[in-house]
């Protein structure tokens, strides 16, 4: 998922102000990771090893976004995301308070009428916030995305999922229907035309029951989840400001993942992964498929932001319109952007998530 | 120009020319309010500055707004806890906080974790001078000090200094909001200079609430301290500026009185000229506006002056009231001041409202003035009596009024009501007091010239009764604060004295040092006493105090001063049941003989009684002290303090001292004789009322300031009482020799009703205001050599004040007094 980088880049303005320090950060993530491991397109990924951490890239996230329906039918949406970041290569494992690893989640709630986001930050080395493997569990504070079966070596799904803010919480169990999904080719994702990268792969097919509660009431929901992994050190180009990221789910099984990165002075990147819905992922070359937006709306107080886009993959016979469960899904955290629930109408019907930064 | 306009101008014009003609009755005027809005201002300006100095102090993490858990014991929090209380959803922020040596000095050494730390903890300037977060919560991290911290160790921005011992201090980094002597790191950075344990946890208070409560996790092991509020470093210092504010106001009810008296003046000399102006065709209302507007901008010069002024007096004494504080209180304030724009207009208005209070009465008798009222002069006398009756029983009245306040109410406040109630009510009975002495006095005039002086002084009384008015507030100030400071200062060298039991105090910055240092000075032959002494921080209750383990050997029981013992109190210390409770501590904690106190030790609770009680004058925190033995074995790790060496009696300190510098290399903070410890603590004692002696000197330059502008304003007033007995064939000289001895006989009778008044205010002060503010009290000792002192002080501005009129007067052509004398008939 290229959407959440400017998040982690976010998390430089803890103490000063912000958006020098993001502007800072920006130049930092662009001008690359001397000293931290290379993104490089032989490296095999392997699950469940690789839903650990992986301390030596300087970025990595988990992360989780569900489209439910409660009892009554009502849509809604969800969000839980971990990222790592490493302020400086190296350091030990045990480094206690020096460690340079940082650690923040964002976790979102969106309803057609509200949309409520909080943000936690965690120093790494203490124990306050990380990664285990056996039995899977991710965790900050007391937001949890963490195993709940009975365990055993590598044990990750079913899993339990949760988190709350001002104003909002959630508790819901999913449970893998799928294998995990390689993005990019066989797992490696190239994000520019000269070469920058991540390692990027997805569980696109989790089923969701549990709990949410907003502004004081708690419904039961289920619905479908998709979780991201995605680590690298360098995966912006200079010259790229921002991204509109889609994940969304098909009516006829098949999952599709669209991006597209602006960029001022190539022309945009747009790319993608088309999964069957056994699973088979297959690279959307760029020019395979086309992004245009439609209609903008007011997001924010005072920020106005593209909400509604037409994608089209003619390969594939998709063109589609995606229309947001709630315009207003914006996360005014530290880092901000716009995270929320869509719709999807058109050659195919479906549902998904849309995530838009640096606009 | 319209014709009102013209009119008016005119009409202003014939007023303002009174002072024209009279430049000593404008200037008097225009002083007495510019010094009152200069020590109000000037005030206002040290209680802002320190007031702006406590809310950077509390900026980073005094936790006076941030509640906060805290480990019970002196044992510290391990990070693990932390981490499980986070995981539980606590949204609280560790800090590792504790003293640190660098150059010689202790600084106080925060350490922060940034990602946490709750946006309220840490005041916004130092968010926006921050440094990038990886530079700060990474090795070598970053140390973050006020530009004059740094300077004051000798440490440049970008550079890294070192701790006293030895260890390098991360890379400095200037951000000036922050509080003098405090270092600001990252936690990590805190943590390998002061050890992993954390020290506080501060819980976000805008975090929501957590499900889990904290007692869950960390059981027993944290205590939740409330926000402090009312007892942080504003509610410690909060007698310490309301006792300023009082001389502000003390000074400024002075300065106003000048002011009052020379409008009152003023307004008598010009009533021919306003009832012309009436005749003339101004409206009453229109007379009154011109008065106002020509006080309006009298008062806006005044003010302009006072304010300069204020500046002024604020930059002189605020050396000394930041060390009052630091000394006093332990609050650290910068010795600079910076004035905020709402000073200025908070001086200005003051002004202008000084202004309308002293002049207001006349200003309505003017508008009240019939337009054919006779110019005629009020007969002095008769309204002089009128007043007198009337100021008496207003006086009685506020006797009454502070009475009930003192009876219903208690504390700080109703002290400070009580000692406005006694000063106001002094100053109302006075005129009546000094015309019943006149009285009495008269009865004793033997011949006609001394009849007349007596008879005349009462007449004077009514003119001269602001400016002695004034003089009885700055001599009762003086007498009552000089009283208080030397009672203290008394009962501090003798409680010095025998509180200093040893002859040489070492104490060594390394710890490594303690052993062999103990075996060596054990070995001495000059060493009679070897007093080791160690020291931990404790919480009681809400009250955190310093817990000190002292040896129950022979110095501490033969001369160390107790308030109240129980028998046997250093045997019940040295076996480990007894404890020794400073006053301040058991004031505040309402702890008496016999108390039973448990102590968190960390081995576990641990019961004593309270065996005795000790003054401990000067510290802002309470203390409590244990046998040297019992500290040892309950707490390891606690600080060792140093060693206090009684020697051999005849042993000479010197070649001692050399001895020991020598074969352990301290510096002259690590050892100093008991003579140097007395030094430093008196000159401590003289920096902290150094301040008081400055501003009543100020007041006392202000009430002879007073009594000089009535004199001058009154003297051309005097001639026509003067001429008749000039005619009757005193000659001028004798007359101004009266006249002067008048004015001395006034203000020494003055003089003597101020020392029962001060001894008064000495006694709220010392039995009521200290106990409040400070929790010690001290014995009320009585200086007659400084009321004398006074008296001569009082003796000699009288004099000055008179000396010019009656120079005047002596000199005056006869011609003049003729005339005065036939025109008055």
């Amino acid at each position: 998922m290229a959407g959440v980088l400017a998040l982690v880049l976010g998390l430089l303005l803890a103490l000063p102000a912000a958006a020098q320090e993001a502007e800072r950060a920006f130049d930092r993530m662009r001008s690359g990771g001397a000293g931290f491991a290379e993104v490089l397109p032989e490296t095999a990924l392997r699950f469940p090893e690789d839903h650990g951490a992986h301390p030596g890239f300087r970025i990595e996230w988990w992360y989780v976004t569900a489209n439910l329906r409660d009892a009554e039918g009502a849509p809604l949406g969800l969000q839980w995301t971990l990222f790592r970041f490493a302020t400086r290569p190296g350091g030990a494992a045990d480094a206690g308070w020096a460690t340079p690893q940082i650690w923040m989640g964002h976790a979102a709630v969106t309803t057609a009428e509200a949309h409520r986001a909080a943000e936690r930050l965690a120093r790494g080395g203490i124990g306050q916030a990380g990664v285990a493997t056996d039995p899977f569990a991710a965790w900050i504070d007391d937001w949890v995305f963490a195993h709940a079966g009975a365990g055993g070596a590598g044990a990750f799904s079913p899993l339990r999922l949760a988190a709350r803010g001002e104003g909002f919480a959630y508790d819901v169990t999913l449970a893998a229907e799928g294998p995990m999904v390689l993005q990019g080719e066989a797992g490696y994702s190239v994000k520019s035309a000269v070469g920058q990268a991540s390692h990027y792969a997805s569980q696109p097919f989790f089923a969701v029951e549990g709990w949410v509660e907003v502004a004081g009431t708690r419904r039961q929901v289920t619905g479908r989840a998709w979780m991201d992994r995605e680590w690298s050190s360098r995966p912006l180009a200079g010259s790229q400001s921002g991204w509109d990221w889609f994940s969304l789910h098909l009516s006829g099984g098949e999952k599709l993942m669209v991006y597209r990165l602006r960029d001022s002075a190539r022309g945009d990147y747009v790319t993608g992964n088309w999964i069957a819905p056994d699973g088979t992922s297959t690279r959307l070359a760029p020019g395979a498929v086309r992004l245009a937006p439609l209609a903008r709306a007011e997001v924010a107080e005072g920020r106005e932001m593209t909400v509604r886009w037409r994608i089209e993959i003619p390969a594939r016979g998709l063109a589609v319109e995606t229309r947001p469960l709630n315009p207003r899904a914006w996360n005014g955290l530290s880092t901000a952007y716009w995270e929320g629930p869509v719709f999807v109408e058109g050659s195919h019907a479906g549902e998904g998530y849309l995530e838009m930064t640096g606009e | 120009m319209s014709r009102a306009a013209a009119r008016w101008a005119a009409a202003l014009g014939a007023l303002a020319s009174h002072w024209r003609r009279r430049p000593l009755q404008a200037a008097a005027a225009l002083l007495g309010l510019a010094l009152a809005t200069a020590l109000w201002s000037g005030v206002q300006a040290l209680n802002g500055e320190a007031k702006r100095a406590y809310a950077e102090a509390a900026a980073v993490l005094e936790g006076d707004r941030i509640d906060r858990l805290e480990p019970v014991a002196e044992g510290r929090l391990d990070v693990a806890t932390y981490a499980a209380l986070r995981r539980a959803g606590l949204a609280v922020s560790p800090v590792i906080e504790g003293s640190l040596g660098v150059g010689g000095r202790r600084l106080r050494l925060v350490g922060v974790e940034p990602l946490t730390l709750p946006r309220s903890a840490l005041g916004e300037a130092l968010q926006a001078d921050g440094p990038d977060i990886a530079a700060f919560t990474g090795p070598p991290w970053a140390m973050l000090a006020s530009a004059e911290t740094l300077d004051r160790l000798g440490i440049a921005p970008g550079s890294r200094g070192r701790a006293d011992d030895g260890r390098a201090l991360p890379p400095a980094v200037a951000a000036d909001r922050l509080a003098p002597d405090l270092l600001l790191t990252d936690i990590g950075a805190a943590a390998a200079l002061l050890g992993p344990g954390l020290t506080a946890l501060l819980i976000d208070p805008e975090a929501p609430a957590s499900p889990v409560p904290w007692q869950e996790i960390a059981g027993d092991r944290l205590v939740l301290v409330p926000a402090a509020g009312e007892s942080g470093l504003d509610g410690l210092t909060g007698s310490f500026h309301l006792n300023l504010t009082a001389f502000g106001f003390l000074a400024f009810a002075v300065g106003l009185l000048i002011t009052h008296a020379a409008v009152g003046l003023a307004f008598e000399q010009r009533l021919g000229l306003i009832r012309t102006l009436r005749a003339c065709g101004v409206s009453a209302r229109e007379v009154a506006g011109l008065l106002l507007a020509e006080l309006a901008l009298g008062a806006a010069l005044a003010g302009a002056l006072g304010l300069v002024g204020g500046w002024l007096v604020a930059g002189l004494l605020m050396p000394g009231v930041s060390a009052t504080l630091s000394g006093l209180f332990g609050a650290p304030v910068s010795g600079g001041l910076s004035l905020a724009p709402g000073w200025w207009v908070q001086g200005l208005a003051m002004s202008l409202a000084g202004a309308a209070i002293a002049a207001g009465h006349t200003l309505a008798r003017a508008y009240a003035l019939p337009p054919l009222a006779s110019a005629r002069r009020q007969d002095w006398a008769a309204s002089g009596r009128r007043t007198r009756r009337l100021e008496a029983a207003l006086g009685l009245a506020a006797l009454a009024a502070g009475a009930a306040v003192w009876g219903f109410g208690s504390g700080l406040v109703a002290g400070f009501a009580l000692m406005a109630a006694m000063m106001l009510a002094a100053v109302l009975l006075l005129p009546a007091l000094l015309a019943w002495l006149l009285a009495r006095a008269a009865r004793l005039a033997r011949g006609p010239v001394a009849e007349w002086a007596v008879a005349d002084s009462r007449q004077q009384i009514p003119g001269l009764s602001l400016a002695l008015m004034a003089l009885l507030l700055a001599l009762a100030a003086n007498i009552g604060v000089g009283t208080m400071v030397e009672s203290f200062r008394t009962t501090f060298v003798d409680w010095l004295e025998r509180r200093l039991v040893a002859d040489i105090y070492v104490s060594p910055a390394r710890a490594e040092q303690e052993a062999p240092l103990g075996a060596w000075l054990a070995a001495r032959p000059e060493t009679a006493e070897l007093l080791g002494l160690r020291r931990t921080e404790i919480r009681l209750g809400a009250e955190r105090l310093e817990l000190m383990g002292r040896p129950a050997a022979p110095a501490y029981r033969e001369g160390w001063p107790l308030l109240e013992a129980a028998p046997g109190a250093w045997d019940r210390l040295a076996e480990g049941t007894g404890l020794l409770v400073s006053e301040q501590l058991s004031r505040r904690m309402g702890l008496g003989l016999g108390d039973a106190v448990v102590l968190p030790a960390p081995g576990g609770a641990w019961p004593v009684a309270v065996v005795g009680i000790y003054a401990d004058y000067g510290n802002p925190r309470g203390e409590a002290t244990v046998g040297l033995a019992a500290m040892e074995a309950r707490w390891p790790g606690a600080r060792f303090d140093g060693y206090g060496v009684r020697l051999v009696p005849g042993t000479d300190t010197g070649p001692v001292m050399a001895a020991i510098e020598a074969a352990f290399g301290l510096g002259p903070d690590e050892l100093v004789d008991n003579a140097g410890v007395r030094r430093f603590s008196l000159r401590v004692f003289e920096r902290t009322f150094a301040v008081t002696a400055m501003l009543n000197l100020f007041t006392l330059g202000v009430a002879g300031v007073a009594l000089f502008a009535s004199l001058l304003t009154l003297s051309d007033l005097r001639l026509a009482s003067l001429a008749p007995v000039w005619a009757a064939g005193v000659p001028r000289r004798r007359l101004a020799a009266l006249e002067l001895g008048k004015t001395l006989a006034l203000a020494l009778l003055t003089a003597v009703l101020a020392i029962p008044l001060g001894l008064g205010l000495a006694w709220l002060l010392v039995a009521v205001i200290n106990v409040e503010a400070f929790g010690w009290r001290l014995p009320l000792h009585l200086f007659p050599g400084q009321w004398l002192w006074l008296i001569g002080l009082t003796a000699v501005t009288a004099l000055a004040a008179a000396a010019l009129p009656m120079l005047r007067l002596a000199r005056l052509p006869a011609a003049r007094l003729a005339k005065i004398f036939a025109e008055e008939r």
